[in-house]
């Protein structure tokens, strides 16, 4: 199987604290954050890992993933990273955040699908950044392809299908989609037994979370090819849906109060509250 | 109130790096955060080695990372340290256990070993399936080796050898000890390496308990009562003193990357707390007193690492004199156990629990600050550079 990994480097969500606003209002000011792959996309790539290999002998690989991303030069260290982790290429789309809209990056990514012919396209169901929260569902539209969103769990199923565990209200509604499709994922899809390959044995058991790059991988990704397009080759009209009118931070919030013994607590909740 | 600014920020070491060194620092830096940081207080309560995780750093090639070929990971001496240190912001007993596995059992091996005994040792060290310990320090002979009372004899093919190691990092759990004894009568210059086995008649690893520090390692004496060592254990390609003190100046170099890991950690942990702990109307962050003391942290903090960074690029290029090694162990074990005493001061009664990192740490450090040459040696080092007299 071959599958492409979209991956977005975003400001470090641990940091949300140090994003300023200009007076201006016109845009968010992203000097000095620290950057990090978008944690939903992180867990993308290691669901598309263990749908390329037997999670028994995962330095053997079946299958390909090539990860892409839109950013400026810098992303490719997120790029590297993805290489290290055991992503086969890598794609640079050469482009800045205000560039770039969901709108805009599902129709470049389409261009990109339409070139390598991924069998699977997965990624994170947002970015922690703008929680847009659309590019897979736009991607398969465009593409005309299944989607299966939010997804907790991904089964390859042997007749070029895939199995798609989605938690919902009072349970888990199972998706099959034929392939080739678009599955945007949840943080569930990297618990011990959430994806299997048709290689894997469904008894075994994956280390909880993103796997580690061992050092020498780190090394070798290097040698692993990484290309850089320009937007313009993958999308001919780069004029964006969605522009921002102004920006503004959340309000402060006010200090709370302390109450001294239960029962003024629930005097509070009844009066000033109106909760009970 | 101004935003702060972080220590990283501040020295901007990031820029020194390449793009593969950052990501070593990112990886091991997860697996330390994610893997040993919420077991670290318990492991050292309770004196536990976590040996549970010696595939897992095996498998991230941390073991004999800096050697090259035999399954080892050929990590650049900036990469190397740079791991190293990061493990020991989980707990210096972590990186120990790395430190002795690749730079004094696996590395004298590798440099000093035959071609055989490459192939037989060295995979398996790396893949953590075979742990190592050196044997060099005795009961009464610590930072005067050459006079070591463990001794070698040639019995038809073999050598049988008789003394005692004492200090021994991870002796209680290795499979093999890279073993220092001499093979005269008295001169250090007969000094050879053995491997000696698990399993070899009359070889013992007791472990030694009532430890304050470094209780995350194992630590333990080799007791060798008439064992026989086949010839084809024994080093072939180094005799002396030199064999011994060249493994030591490999670990003392990931040592001095190594400590600012710890130092950073009480750093971070002493941070956190001094902007959160209010005492008369404000937090201590906002007091001259704890100010001044935080920023002397910072200070040798980043020269330190600036220091470190120099001799891992030096090192890229040639091998480093004992005594620059020297220099920046001393300087930077000195260092942190300073800034791990004084986060504990900060921290006042909190600091002498194990809820925060720091006590952890600074009594870790005191085993750093004595172990891989004491303090004191590496300023007879440095004495005996810059005037051309010993005062050993």
């Amino acid at each position: 199987m071959k599958i492409l990994v979209a991956l977005k480097r975003v400001a470090d969500p641990d940091n949300a604290n140090k994003v300023k606003i200009p007076g201006s209002g016109d845009r968010v000011d992203t000097t000095g954050l620290e950057w990090k792959p978008n944690p939903f996309d992180e867990y993308a790539l290691e669901a598309a890992l263990r749908l390329t290999e037997n999670g028994q002998q995962p330095k053997t690989r079946a299958g390909e993933v090539v990860v892409v991303t839109f950013g400026p030069k810098e992303t490719e260290t997120t790029l590297r990273a993805a290489l290290a982790t055991g992503a086969d290429k890598a794609i640079r789309v050469d482009a800045t955040d205000d560039q770039l809209d969901g709108d805009l990056v599902a129709r470049a990514l389409k261009t990109l699908v339409e070139r390598e012919k991924p069998d699977l396209v997965v990624m994170g169901k947002q970015a922690v950044d703008g929680d847009s929260n659309q590019v897979g569902q736009i991607l398969a539209e465009l593409l005309d392809w299944p989607q299966a969103t939010f997804a907790a769990t991904i089964e390859e199923e042997a007749a070029g299908s895939v199995l798609v565990g989605r938690e919902v209200d009072g349970g888990v509604a199972k998706l099959r989609v034929k392939l080739p499709a678009v599955v945007t994922v949840d943080l569930r899809i990297v618990a011990g037994a959430s994806v299997y390959s048709t290689k894997t044995a469904r008894t075994f058991k994956y280390n909880e979370g993103v796997r580690f790059a061992a050092l020498p991988a780190i090394m070798a990704a290097k040698k692993k090819p990484l290309t850089e397009v320009k937007l313009a080759e993958l999308a001919a009209d780069t004029k964006l849906k969605v522009t921002y009118a102004k920006f503004q931070a959340p309000p402060a919030r006010k200090a709370g109060i302390k109450v001294k013994d239960v029962a003024e607590l629930v005097d509070k909740l009844q009066k000033e509250a109106k909760v009970l | 109130m101004a935003d702060p600014v972080s220590l990283d920020a501040l020295i901007s070491i990031d820029h020194l790096l390449s793009e593969e060194e950052k990501l070593v620092q990112a990886t091991v830096r997860r697996f330390v955060k994610e893997r040993y940081l919420p077991r670290a207080a318990e492991l050292f309560a309770k004196e536990q080695f976590a040996s549970d995780l010696i595939p897992e750093l095996a498998e991230l090639g941390l073991l004999g990372a800096s050697l090259t070929g035999y399954g080892c990971a050929g990590m650049s001496p900036v990469s190397y340290g740079l791991a190293l240190e990061e493990l020991e912001y989980g707990d210096s007993g972590l990186r120990s256990f790395a430190s002795v596995q690749g730079s004094l059992a696996m590395y004298p091996i590798w440099k000093y070993g035959s071609e055989a005994q490459k192939q037989r040792f060295l995979p398996g060290m790396a893949k953590g399936e075979l742990i190592g310990c050196f044997g060099l320090t005795e009961p009464d002979a610590g930072s005067d080796p050459g006079a070591m009372k463990t001794r070698a004899k040639k019995d038809g093919k073999d050598w049988v050898l008789n003394g005692a190691k004492m200090w021994i990092t991870s002796s209680p759990v290795s499979h093999l000890a890279v073993v220092w004894a001499k093979t005269g009568d008295g001169d250090a210059r007969s000094i050879r390496g053995f491997i000696v086995e698990r399993g070899m008649k009359g070889f013992e690893t007791p472990t030694m308990h009532g430890k304050m520090s470094l209780r995350a390692s194992p630590t333990g004496e080799i007791v060798l009562s008439d064992v026989r060592v086949p010839e084809q254990n024994m080093l072939p390609e180094i005799e002396g003193l030199r064999g011994p003190l060249s493994c030591l100046t490999q670990a003392r170099f990931g040592i001095s990357f190594g400590a600012l890991g710890a130092a950073r950690a009480c750093f971070d942990s002493v941070l956190a707390y001094a902007k959160d702990r209010v005492i008369f109307g404000k937090p201590i962050a906002a007091k001259q007193l704890v100010q001044q003391k935080l920023v002397m942290m910072a200070m040798e903090l980043a020269k330190g690492k600036i220091m470190a960074l120099h001799f891992g690029r030096l090192k890229e290029q040639r091998d480093l004199l004992p005594a620059q090694v020297s220099l920046c162990k001393k300087n930077n074990v000195g260092v942190a156990l300073e800034i791990a005493r004084t986060a504990r001061s900060l921290l006042a009664g909190n600091g002498i629990l194990l809820e925060y990192p720091v006590i952890r740490h600074m009594l870790n450090l005191e085993s750093v600050f004595t172990y891989e040459g004491t303090d004191e040696v590496h300023t007879l080092i440095l004495g005996q550079t810059l005037t051309g007299e010993s005062a050993f």
